[in-house]
């Protein structure tokens, strides 16, 4: 049964090494609160521009600005804040004058859909009726840095810190709540509109500063050239469409 | 460096649980699988040792189903008693419990099958009843490959990490072990406390593994 052996190792191989990046791949690692509305985008890139490939790479952004500055092959990164891309700036991985704002979010509290409660201030919170609130890890995800901030800013961070749950990742957040794991959870509002039957937006928190997405080509970038063509499309009126219809408002 | 201390001591308390249990149900289960004779033995033994070889996702998504809330013992559990399992240290014990379990059952099999039966025979005839027969001829003779198991699986539960972050999350203090504080740390870009946190963890592992070699069927034992 030697021969059967082989043959099937080297077609198991053999489909690994077709599934190896190409010159003409473009790999663009993105904040996960963008997954959805880029995935839609990306068809609309590649044709037009024949012959390019799309490759997303989707996780907190913090973790994508590790991932580039201990030296992943990225054409495109877009954040989910301005920090994190200021620290990729500092880094040298992009430059400040090829940076973009492309599309703006909220933030928002959800609560599972079968919750028999709905808060309606971040002091409510603090009430007995919410022992568990998800909250991206503010040392990585943006949106963890966003809600410690609101958080802060109201007087209320020290009582709702005891009660946080950590998510690596603002969709992680949004899952623990749509399984009624947690009491509540903060995410984007183009987050909570994904599941609308699972969960529910209590309320929008008003942030300090407008919650924008920067995105910029990597100057050291193995097809950097269509890094330039993605970021420049991002701010096409077709793209812009793409992502207004997933929530996103204008940057 | 404090901030490291508390993982390494949530960690070495679910490894110690979850070896604890272990302990009782790996032997049991060891035992059954070397003295049982049924049908579908073998199947038995393959399903048991599937936690040491499935992907760690695909348990913990397996454990949310189950003990999640609104999971198939999970909801009944908050329904009569108001326990909630995830994002708990229960929860970390379980996951670490299921993925260490093969090591020990496995070790106390093979420990039991080399276990020379006439000794036991010999037992018998001279009038030891069954249960007092594993206590005081059984066990003795097949503690070390047992007790090899327990080590190795003491090692895995320290560094478990899919399944836990799946049903445990990471809750500083609560939940976040070892491998959590190390996955966060690296992503967080804090290269020192990462560094620190692999330092520990990779000595603790030595250790046992040393520990275990030195336990080894067929060593023979130092006379201490």
């Amino acid at each position: 049964m030697r021969v059967p052996l082989i043959r099937g190792l080297s077609l198991v191989f053999g489909a690994g090494l077709a599934l190896g990046v190409q010159a003409a791949d473009l790999t663009v690692s993105a904040a996960a609160s963008l997954s959805n509305a880029l995935r839609d985008i990306a068809p609309l890139f590649e044709a037009a521009n024949p012959g390019t490939r799309v490759q997303y790479n989707f996780a907190a952004s913090g973790v994508l600005l590790q991932q580039m500055a201990k030296g992943a092959p990225v054409d495109v990164f877009a954040s989910a804040d301005q920090d994190t891309m200021d620290q990729a700036q500092a880094r040298g991985l992009v430059r400040a004058s090829q940076r973009r704002d492309f599309v703006s979010n909220r933030l928002v509290v959800i609560v599972p859909a079968n919750s028999p409660r709905t808060p309606a201030s971040l002091a409510d919170l603090a009430q007995p009726g919410y022992a568990r609130i998800a909250i991206g890890l503010p040392a990585s995800v943006p949106v963890g840095r966003y809600t410690k901030g609101v958080l802060e800013a109201a007087g209320q961070w020290r009582a709702i810190e005891a009660r946080m749950v950590g998510a690596t990742n603002v969709r992680q957040a949004l899952d623990y709540v749509q399984r009624a794991e947690v009491d509540a959870g903060f995410v984007y509002a183009t987050d909570a509109a994904l599941m609308p039957d699972k969960v529910r937006v209590a309320f929008t928190v008003p942030t300090a500063k407008p919650i924008l997405y920067p995105v910029a080509p990597l100057t050291a970038g193995p097809n950097a050239a269509m890094g330039e063509r993605f970021v420049a499309f991002l701010l096409t009126p077709a793209a812009q469409a793409v992502l207004a219809r997933h929530g996103f408002g204008k940057p | 460096m404090t901030e490291a201390w508390t993982p390494l001591a949530l960690t070495l308390q679910v490894a110690g649980w979850a070896t604890a249990i272990n302990l009782v149900l790996g032997t049991a289960v060891g035992f059954a699988l070397a003295r049982g004779r049924f049908p579908g033995r073998d199947v038995l033994d393959a399903a048991l040792t599937l936690p040491m070889v499935m992907p760690p996702t695909v348990l913990g998504y397996y454990l949310l189903v189950v003990i999640g809330t609104q999971g198939v013992l999970g909801a009944w559990l908050l329904q009569h008693f108001g326990i909630r399992l995830i994002f708990t240290a229960e929860a970390a014990i379980i996951a670490a419990t299921i993925v260490s379990f093969p090591l020990v059952f496995k070790a106390a099999r093979a420990a039991f099958e080399t276990v020379d039966p006439q000794l036991e025979d010999a037992a018998r005839t001279l009038g030891v009843g069954e249960g007092a027969l594993f206590f005081r001829v059984t066990l003795p003779l097949a503690w070390r490959g047992i007790l090899a198991g327990l080590l190795l699986a003491f090692a895995r539960a320290l560094g478990e990490f899919g399944a836990t972050l799946m049903v445990a999350g990471s809750i500083v203090g609560k939940t976040q072990t070892l491998s959590i504080a190390v996955y966060e740390a690296v992503q967080a870009g804090q290269d020192h406390t990462a560094n620190f946190l692999v330092a520990v963890t990779s000595l603790t592992c030595m250790a046992v593994l040393l520990a275990a070699g030195r336990l080894a069927p067929g060593r023979v034992a130092s006379r201490g």
